[in-house]
C-alpha cells in the first residue's frame, strides 16, 4: 500500500519538475507555437549553423523567459496576446543545398505544422525554401542572406530583416555625404570598382557602378578579374592608370593580399579603399599586412560596440557566449537572434496562429533600431518584403583593430582621412 | 595658340612617357610571373619525360609544402632557411608516394596513373580541410617584403627572389639530368624502359628518384610561394593549372621547354589583362595553347 502511494507520488513529482524545469507553470495549458528553422547543420557550412541554431535557441528562450532586455518581446514569458503561449523552434537541416532546403521547407509545414519560416542563411538555399513557403501560404523571413535578388522575386509571403548588397554599396556613398557634412572637402571625384567576377564580386561592383553614376561621381575604370587568379600585374596597372580619388573593392582572401601588394609596390596613392568585407575582414588580412593594412575601409553588418546603442549587446553577448564555446556573437548570429524576435513579435500582435493573420502583423512590423542588436534604423517592411530601415556599419583598420567608424552615432572612433600613405 | 599647342604637346609627350613606363612595368611583371609559375611546372615536366606520368595532384604537393613552410615559420624557421628541408620531405613524401602508390598504377592501363593522381589530388584536399581547417594562413613576417624600384619599374623582392629561385631550379635540373650518371639514366629510361632494363638500369629505383627530384622541386617552389601567398587546402589549384598549360605549351618532359613556356603564359597573361581586359587574360594564355597543339602537338620544345 505504501509502496504504491510513494511511486505515485513519485511519478507527480518528476512530471511537475518535467513541466516546471522552463520556470513556467501555464505553459501546461497554453498551446505550443512551432516556429519552423531551416539551417546549415551539416555540410561545409555546419559551423556557421551550429551558431546560428544556437543564436536562435537563445531568443526563443528569451522569448519564453521572464528577464526583460531593451529588445522587443523579450521576457514576458511567451506571447501575452496568445494566452503566453510558447514557442518553440522545430530545425531542419538544409545542408547548405538548396534541394535539401527545399524538403526541409516542405517537412516542416507538413510535419511540425510550423507556423512560420525562419532561415536558411545562404542565399541559395534561402530562395528554394522561400518558394515553398509561398506555395503554402506560410510567412518566411529570411534574416541573414544578401543576394540582392530575393526580394525582387515578387513573392507574397517572403520578408527580409537584413539589408542587402546593394544597401551595403549605397552606404558608402551616405558615408561620403556624411563625411562632407564634416569636411567640406573630400577630394573624391573618380571612383575605381574592382571586384572579383564571381557572384558576390559581379553583385557588388553592379551596385556600385549604379551608384557612382547616380550619385554624380565618375567611373574611373571598372576591373572584374577571376578569383582564382595567382597573379593581379594587370590589374592593378588598370587601376593605377585610372588615377581614381577612392577604390571599392571586393574580393577574397589571397587576391586582397595581392591587390594590396600590388597597391603599396605601384604607388597607387588613393584617399580612400572601400571594402565589402569579405577577404578585407578575414582575421588573416591583417596579420599578414600589418602596417600596409592600415587605414583600409570596409563594411560590416554588426560589431559589438553597438552597445552605445543598445545596452543589451554585451549581455546578450554574455548569454551567446555561455551557450557557444565562448565565442563571440558576430554578424550572423545577432541576425538570426533578431529574426525570431521579430517573428515572435508578429505573431504576438497577429493575436493568432493563421498565416494570414501572421502575414498582416509582419507588413505592419515596426522596431525602432534601438531596440536590436543591429546599426539598423528600424524594422520595416516595404512592399517586396525587404527591410527599409537596414544600414550596415563601416570599419576602419587603426593601429591593426577593426574600429567601427560609420554610422557616427554607433562609431567609436572618427574616420582617418585620407588614408595614410603607403610606408616605404 | 602656341602656347595651348605647346601645352598639348607637352602632355602628349607625358601621355608618352606614361604608356611607356607603364609597358615597362608590365614586361617585367610579366616575366617575373613566368618564372614563378616556372618554379611550379618544373617538378612537373620532369616526372612527366621520366615515366609519363602527369601527376595531377602536383598543386596538392604544392599545398603540403606551403603547409611544411608555414609549420617551420611558426617555430621560428622562416621560409628561406626551411627551403632545403622542405624540398628534402618533399623528397621522401615523393619517393613514398611513388613506392606504394604510382608505382602500381604504372602496372595497369595508362588511364591508371590519370585516376589515381586525380583521386590522390581528391584525399589530399579533403585531408588538409578537415586536419587543417579551411582558414587562410600566411607565414608570420615572412623576409623581402619590400620593393625594388628601377626608374619606372617596381617589382617586389619576394617575386624577385621566387623568380630567381625558378632560375636556378630550372638551371640546377638541367644541369643534374644531362651531366650526372642518374641523369643520364633517368634519359634513358624515358627514351626506352625495356632497353633500358636490359642495360641493367633499375627503372623502379629511377622512377622513384625522379618523382621524389620532381616533389623537391615544388616543395622548394612552395617554401618560396610563402613569401607572397597565404596557405589554403586549395592553394595549389591555381598554380597547377597554369602548370598543366605551361608543360603541354613548353613541350612535354623538356625542361627548358618549362622556362619558356612559363615565361610565354606570364607575359600573355599580364599583358592580355591589361591591353584586354583583365576578366579575359587567360584568353591568349589558351588561345596560344590551342595554336601550339594544333600546329606543334609536342609543344614548343618537346620531343616526339
Amino acid at each position: 500500500m505504501h509502496a504504491r502511494r510513494l511511486s505515485a507520488l513519485l511519478a507527480a513529482a518528476f512530471a511537475l519538475a518535467a513541466v516546471g524545469g522552463g520556470g513556467a507553470t501555464r505553459a501546461a495549458d497554453a498551446p505550443e507555437i512551432v516556429i519552423g528553422s531551416i539551417l546549415p547543420l551539416t555540410g561545409p557550412s555546419a559551423q556557421t549553423g551550429a551558431g546560428l541554431r544556437t543564436a536562435q535557441q537563445l531568443a526563443a528562450d528569451l522569448v519564453n523567459g521572464h528577464v526583460s532586455y531593451p529588445l522587443p518581446m523579450a521576457g514576458k514569458s511567451g506571447l501575452p496576446h496568445l494566452g503566453h503561449a510558447r514557442i518553440r523552434l522545430a530545425f531542419a537541416d538544409s545542408q547548405g543545398k538548396p534541394d535539401q532546403a527545399r524538403a526541409a521547407a516542405e517537412q516542416l509545414i507538413t510535419q511540425e505544422h510550423a507556423v512560420a519560416l525562419i532561415g536558411t542563411y545562404a542565399s541559395s538555399t534561402t530562395a528554394t525554401a522561400s518558394q515553398v513557403a509561398e506555395r503554402y501560404g506560410v510567412p518566411f523571413l529570411n534574416p541573414d542572406s544578401s543576394a540582392p535578388g530575393l526580394t525582387a522575386r515578387g513573392l507574397k509571403w517572403f520578408f527580409r530583416t537584413t539589408p542587402h548588397d546593394g544597401t551595403f554599396a549605397e552606404n558608402f556613398f551616405q558615408f561620403f555625404n556624411d563625411l562632407k557634412k564634416k569636411n567640406k572637402n573630400l577630394g573624391v571625384k573618380r571612383v575605381a570598382i574592382v571586384g572579383e567576377d564571381g557572384l558576390f564580386g559581379t553583385g557588388a561592383s553592379d551596385a556600385e557602378e549604379a551608384l557612382v553614376k547616380k550619385n554624380g561621381y565618375e567611373l574611373a575604370t571598372r576591373v572584374a578579374y577571376p578569383a582564382t587568379t595567382s597573379e593581379v600585374n594587370a590589374e592593378v596597372q588598370k587601376v593605377k592608370t585610372s588615377s581614381p580619388d577612392v577604390i571599392m573593392q571586393a574580393s577574397y582572401v589571397p587576391d586582397a593580399l595581392l591587390y594590396m601588394r600590388g597597391y603599396k609596390q605601384q604607388n597607387v596613392a588613393v584617399k580612400a579603399i572601400l571594402a565589402q568585407d569579405a577577404g578585407f575582414i578575414d582575421p588573416n588580412f591583417v596579420k599578414t599586412l600589418g602596417a600596409d593594412a592600415e587605414g583600409v575601409f570596409t563594411r560590416e553588418v554588426f560589431s559589438l560596440e553597438i552597445k552605445h546603442r543598445n545596452q543589451a549587446v554585451p549581455l546578450i553577448d554574455q548569454l551567446f557566449r555561455q551557450r557557444f564555446a565562448d565565442k563571440p556573437l558576430d554578424g550572423n548570429t545577432a541576425r538570426d537572434f533578431m529574426g525570431v524576435l521579430v517573428l515572435a513579435d508578429a505573431i504576438d500582435r497577429a493575436g493568432s496562429t493563421k498565416p494570414d493573420a501572421i502575414r498582416t502583423a509582419l507588413q505592419a512590423t515596426n522596431i525602432p533600431g534601438k531596440l536590436t542588436l543591429m546599426p539598423w534604423n528600424r524594422i520595416h517592411f516595404d512592399a517586396t518584403g525587404q527591410n527599409d530601415g537596414g544600414v550596415g556599419i563601416i570599419e576602419q583598420v587603426q593601429n591593426g583593430k577593426y574600429e567601427t567608424v560609420w554610422p557616427f552615432d554607433v562609431a567609436v572612433k572618427p574616420p582617418i582621412w585620407p588614408m595614410p600613405a603607403w610606408k616605404r | 595658340m602656341a602656347v595651348r599647342r605647346g601645352g598639348e604637346a607637352a602632355d602628349l609627350a607625358d601621355a608618352g612617357v606614361e604608356a611607356l613606363a607603364t609597358f615597362a612595368q608590365l614586361l617585367a611583371g610579366g616575366l617575373l610571373t613566368g618564372l614563378v609559375f616556372a618554379l611550379v611546372a618544373v617538378g612537373l615536366t620532369l616526372i612527366y619525360g621520366v615515366m609519363d606520368v602527369v601527376n595531377f595532384a602536383h598543386g596538392e604537393f604544392l599545398m603540403l609544402a606551403m603547409y611544411a613552410t608555414l609549420g617551420l615559420a611558426l617555430l621560428g624557421i622562416g621560409p628561406l632557411v626551411g627551403l632545403p628541408l622542405v624540398a628534402l620531405a618533399l623528397l621522401l613524401f615523393g619517393i613514398v608516394v611513388y613506392r606504394v602508390f604510382v608505382r602500381r598504377l604504372l602496372a595497369g592501363p595508362p588511364e591508371a596513373t590519370v585516376f589515381g593522381t586525380f583521386g590522390l589530388l581528391v584525399l589530399m584536399q579533403g585531408l588538409a580541410q578537415a586536419l587543417l581547417t579551411s582558414d587562410y594562413q600566411s607565414a608570420p613576417n615572412p623576409p623581402l617584403q619590400g620593393t625594388l624600384r628601377l626608374g619606372p619599374v617596381a617589382l617586389s623582392q619576394a617575386t624577385l627572389a621566387e623568380g630567381f629561385g625558378a632560375l636556378v631550379l630550372t638551371a640546377a635540373l638541367f644541369a643534374f639530368v644531362e651531366y650526372t650518371e642518374t641523369g643520364r639514366a633517368m634519359r634513358a629510361v624515358a627514351e626506352d624502359r625495356i632497353a633500358a632494363t636490359l642495360m641493367g638500369i633499375d627503372v623502379q629505383r629511377v622512377n622513384g628518384l625522379a618523382f621524389g627530384i620532381g616533389s623537391a622541386c615544388v616543395g622548394a617552389a612552395g617554401a618560396l610561394l610563402m613569401l607572397s601567398y597565404p596557405v589554403y587546402p586549395t592553394a595549389g589549384v591555381p598554380f597547377a593549372l597554369t602548370a598543366f598549360v605551361v608543360v603541354a605549351l613548353g613541350g612535354f618532359g623538356s625542361i627548358q621547354g618549362a622556362l619558356l613556356g612559363a615565361v610565354l603564359v606570364g607575359l600573355l597573361e599580364v599583358f592580355g589583362g591589361f591591353y584586354l581586359s583583365p576578366e579575359l587574360k587567360m584568353v591568349p594564355v589558351y588561345l596560344a595553347y590551342l595554336v601550339v597543339v594544333l600546329l606543334r602537338p609536342q609543344g614548343l620544345l618537346g620531343r616526339r
